[in-house]
């Protein structure tokens, strides 16, 4: 019973992991609080459920699609709408106002184009909805999906980080953004890239969502609150406190809904947040003091 | 002279307001209400984050906890005690949450708001669900809109006085040395937790009145309604658009985008997100500093030098 | 202090010209030329998904259909072509109050059509009453229908209350109950939300009367997306009813979650969703034998005819709940103008008092309220079919137990 719990848990983690990561790249490493992060996820999911229901393509294959698309949606975005603003910035306050500002008209812009072609209904389809069997539980292969993409995203990005000159290069920029040049870091290139990485991760994210869960237009703010919850929780621009974090609101979920209360999910879930929090200022993987 | 002046221009002003329902209709006085609301809830945002930089989400968590209180209340009780309980459980709710200012800072203290605010909206429902078995509340109270606006207003106008008096005492310039540098500050010898604490404290209690005040409006209030989250946002852009570090920054960003929402929203209710989101990226390209410095500059130019001197000097 | 002076100076200009702006200029009383209807509804926002399918696509045929009519017929026989104002209330119950006043003070318009949703009808109540529009309430499901009509007298609530869908269910399941298809036991879960706490605080008791006991009774935050724990609590105690007062997502979560955790109760009744013509074909052969609130009687022709235009028209298909109450609504609405002109007073009397020939065929209020409604219904080779109340003429009979889920 307790083995069925866990692994219903950790199903449900992968998903809220996989939709942080990107986040956590785009404010960790590129500073900018995007709170656009949560339409690209739906703009993803439309593409996946367009595809799938007019063209039969199979969502899997979307995912070869809306990666690429979602990096060079967020590069350019970065280069036309955010690269001004960091650029006239004195202080990462005005940046942190500015980013805020200009993403949340972002947010309305894409949610608008979205409501103008998809109106405001429900959309859901499904795909892989069958039980694989692990340990007892049966789980649904598209969850599954989820939370394999997040592990192997997860790692391979820790790795890619920490491994290779390219990585730390990003970790450089992300540390110090100003003393990075000096060791002959192209830093507005590094954050360029990192940018739209976490756009690419939003759309991977926003394709497998879509397999099993019903999303609306105007849904993305939910994603982007949970997604900055995660990532708060993990310590900001920590892909391996995003996967955690992610992991642990998914059990605490699910141990709640079994042995307490359903009804008491999300406030178990704010509540952990909160404690953990108050336990580590700057989250669980975080520096002391950014 | 010049005291006297401007304490004039102001009660002429608040006056005008007060009489404004008498010459106007349910949707001006709709308006108004609006308004009032949100230019309230902007400067009791700004009293607290203008001056120490710390951006809460929690705006919607008093509001949310002030309308509950009329909801539940208002039929055991006289609506002034209502009122003063709502305040009550608002300034609590704000000593406890006032608490993890101490120990969070910038971004981690943003979400952690919003955490907050969606905790007790879970938290409210749970309690509703479970102790009184219902969920929505309704309200039937014999107050007019008229009533709500008056009210709305003199809370609004004790907010603005309030933030005028702390900005001009000694607490205000505390407040400025934290924002500035929270170590000069404790050097200094301010006791930066109480001060923060009060401030966050003063704040909360007027948002908790501001949902208390417009709840009767709703007549039905369940949390979907009460907490919704896009209160939170709106309030702090507001206040960051018109400079949330100035006594009137809050009233001029709150002001134009609320007539601006109402606006799109009548007109263009097909694309109104499209138009909004395009009209902030471009408000926040042309104007760097925030719409009060861009107008003060404006002012400044057409007034000659003399005047830039001396709002260089205030400032 | 000078540039406090000038601050201080201009927020007074500020206001002066606010005043101004909102003031307005009414205009003169002229020949009328048109009639104007307006309403406000959540075209954005979290309410969005609601009123697209069973709100705004009814308003929008309706219009239409006037306007190919050659106008909105008056007692004299004279048409006159209709002008329609919209709002998007954005899914915040301030918006629409607001908007609702503007509609009624600003625009003048001379009807209008209620919003979406139980709370946000609950929230303009007051104005359509203060205002003297007559309002006709859909999208609300309410016990509390005639305490309102007490209260507001020109208000009329068209889709019952929780207790009447919960007794047209408890119906269902004691008839199966002693035909010994279904051993009585109940496993129920519901949304955080008012319509969710409304309708299982009406089922507890028509449950227990019906003889039915209930194993399993908790409630989920609206938003909650995986029910793993909850389906696999369920499936443990015995219950081989499952009822879940849900919303659309939840509800198309639970369809999928149940088939992967193979839990196949005999009876299995889902919330607000189940009757979206998606949900027929997302679940294929999956949807056949879930039940849910609602369902048409496919043999009557007027609503399959109101459903080939509705998808005509609105390039989807209606909703098997609430949509043609939605429509009929209008209907009645249009009837009642044709009949008394465009006196408000005087078509809110009509609307309580008159008979009108609309898609659900002969209709006539009862205290302001729609009592002859589809309460339950059931997917049965493909459509969504009314089987509740049991006793009314083209109630299908319920098939159960429900087939066991099919592999795709």
């Amino acid at each position: 019973m307790i083995v069925t719990t866990l692994i219903a848990g950790l199903v449900l983690g992968g998903t809220y992991a996989l939709v942080a990561m990107g986040l956590t790249l785009q404010y960790g490493i590129s500073r900018i609080m995007n709170l656009a992060y949560g339409e690209t996820i739906i703009a993803a999911s439309f593409l996946a459920y367009v595809l799938s229901s007019s063209l039969g393509i199979n969502p899997l294959v979307s995912l070869l699609v809306a990666a690429p698309l979602g990096f060079a949606f967020s590069y350019m975005i970065y280069a036309i709408m955010l690269r001004p603003l960091v650029a006239r910035s004195k202080t990462a306050m005005s940046l942190e106002i500015d980013s805020i500002l200009a993403t949340f008209g972002l947010l309305f812009v894409i949610q608008g184009v979205m409501l103008v072609f998809f109106g405001g209904n429900y959309i859901s389809y499904s795909y892989m909805n069958f039980g694989v069997d692990i340990l007892g539980a049966s789980v649904a292969a598209n969850r599954l999906l989820a939370l394999v993409l997040a592990l192997a995203i997860g790692g391979g990005l820790y790795l890619l980080l920490t491994r290779t000159l390219w990585g730390t290069a990003l970790r450089a920029v992300a540390v110090a953004p100003s003393s990075a040049p000096l060791v002959g870091i192209d830093a507005n290139r590094a954050v360029r890239l990192a940018f739209a990485l976490g756009g690419a991760l939003a759309a991977c994210g926003g394709v497998v969502i879509s397999m099993y869960q019903t999303f609306t237009a105007t849904s993305g703010v939910v994603f982007t609150m949970k997604a900055l919850i995660v990532v708060i929780m993990g310590g900001v621009g920590n892909l391996l406190g995003a996967l955690s974090a992610g992991l642990i609101l998914g059990l605490v979920e699910t141990f709640v809904a079994t042995y307490v209360s359903p009804g008491l999910t999300l406030a178990a879930v704010y509540l952990i947040f909160l404690g953990i929090l108050l336990w580590r200022p700057s989250g669980l993987f975080g520096k002391a003091r950014r | 002279m010049k005291r006297f002046a401007i304490a004039g221009g102001f009660v002429v002003a608040v006056a005008v307001l007060a009489l404004a329902p008498l010459c106007l209709g349910a949707y001006g006085l709709g308006l108004l209400i609006g308004l009032a609301g949100y230019v309230t809830l902007a400067t009791a945002w700004a009293l607290f984050s203008g001056p120490t930089g710390y951006i809460s989400l929690a705006t919607v968590a008093f509001v949310g906890i002030g309308a509950y209180c009329v909801a539940a209340l208002s039929e055991v009780l006289p609506y002034p005690l209502v009122l003063l309980i709502a305040a009550a459980i608002g300034l609590a709710v704000a000593l406890i949450v006032g608490l993890s200012t101490l120990r969070l800072s910038g971004v981690y203290f943003v979400i952690f708001t919003f955490g907050l605010a969606e905790l007790i909206r879970q938290l409210v429902t749970f309690y509703e669900i479970n102790v009184t078995g219902t969920l929505g509340r309704y309200i039937f109270l014999g107050i007019t809109p008229e009533q709500i606006y008056w009210q709305l207003l003199a809370l609004g106008v004790i907010t603005l006085l309030l933030t005028w008096w702390i900005g001009r005492s000694r607490i205000g310039l505390a407040l400025k040395v934290i924002g500035d540098d929270e170590v000069v500050a404790s050097h200094v010898g301010i006791d930066i937790a109480r001060t923060k604490l009060a401030l966050f404290a003063v704040s909360a209690v007027i948002m908790t009145l501001v949902g208390a005040i417009q709840a009767p409006r709703w007549t039905y209030v369940e949390p979907a309604i009460v907490f919704n989250p896009t209160v939170s946002f709106l309030v702090l852009i507001m206040a960051l658009l018109g400079g949330a570090a100035r006594l009137w920054g809050p009233l001029l960003g709150a002001v134009p985008l609320f007539m601006l929402f109402e606006w799109l929203s009548a007109n263009f209710p097909n694309h109104y997100s499209i138009l909004l989101g395009l009209l902030f990226i471009l408000i926040v390209f042309a104007l760097p500093k925030g719409v009060l410095s861009f107008v003060e500059d404006n002012w400044m130019k057409r007034r000659g030098p003399r005047a830039a001197d001396r709002s260089e000097a205030r400032s | 202090m000078t540039t406090w002076h000038k601050r201080a100076r201009s927020a007074l200009g500020l206001s002066a010209i606010l005043l101004f702006s909102v003031g307005g200029v009414s205009a003169i009383a002229q020949e009328r030329t048109s009639v104007k209807i307006g309403y406000a509804v959540s075209k954005t926002g979290p309410n969005a998904g609601g009123a697209g399918i069973t709100t705004i696509p009814n308003y929008v045929l309706w219009a239409k259909e006037v306007k190919d009519a050659g106008g909105l017929e008056l007692p004299d026989g004279k048409r006159l072509p209709v002008e329609i104002i919209e709002y998007d209330d954005r899914s915040s119950a301030e918006e629409v109050v607001r908007a609702t006043e503007r509609l009624a003070t600003q625009d003048k318009v001379d009807f209008i059509f209620a919003p979406w949703g139980t709370g946000f009808n609950l929230a303009v109540a007051p104005l359509f009453d203060r205002f003297g529009y007559p309002q006709l309430a859909v999208s609300a499901v309410t016990d509390k229908a005639p305490e309102f009509v007490k209260r507001w007298k020109k208000s009329f609530w068209l889709l019952g209350g929780g207790h009447d869908y919960t007794e047209a269910l408890a119906g269902v399941l004691k008839q199966a109950k002693a035909a010994g298809t279904i051993n009585g036991k109940i496993a129920m879960i519901s949304v955080a939300d008012g319509f969710g706490i409304d309708l299982v605080t009406a089922a507890r008791p028509s449950f227990k009367k019906a003889g039915l006991e209930v194993t399993y009774d908790v409630t989920y935050p609206a938003g909650t997306t995986d029910f793993t724990p909850m389906i696999n609590e369920a499936a443990k105690g015995g219950a081989d009813t499952f009822v879940a007062f849900s919303y659309p997502p939840e509800t198309f979560a639970i369809t999928q979650q149940a088939q992967v955790a193979k839990f196949n109760p005999k009876v299995m009744y889902l919330g607000v969703g189940t009757g979206f013509p998606i949900y027929g074909k997302n679940n294929g052969a999956n949807a056949e034998g879930i039940m849910s609130l609602g369902g048409i009687d496919p043999k009557n022709e007027a609503n399959t005819a109101y459903r080939k235009r509705h998808e005509e028209v609105t390039g989807k298909a209606p909703d098997l709940w609430g949509s043609v109450i939605t429509y009929a609504s209008l209907q009645m609405l249009q009837e009642a103008i044709k009949r008394k002109g465009l006196d408000r007073e005087a078509v809110s009397k009509e609307l309580s008092t008159g008979t009108f020939k609309a898609v659900l065929g002969e209709t006539k209020l009862e205290n302001n309220q729609l009592r002859t409604l589809w309460f339950g219904g059931q997917w049965q080779n493909g459509q969504f079919v009314a089987i509740a109340p049991v006793d009314r003429p083209g109630a299908a009979k319920p098939i159960l137990p429900k087939p066991v889920w099919q592999a795709k």
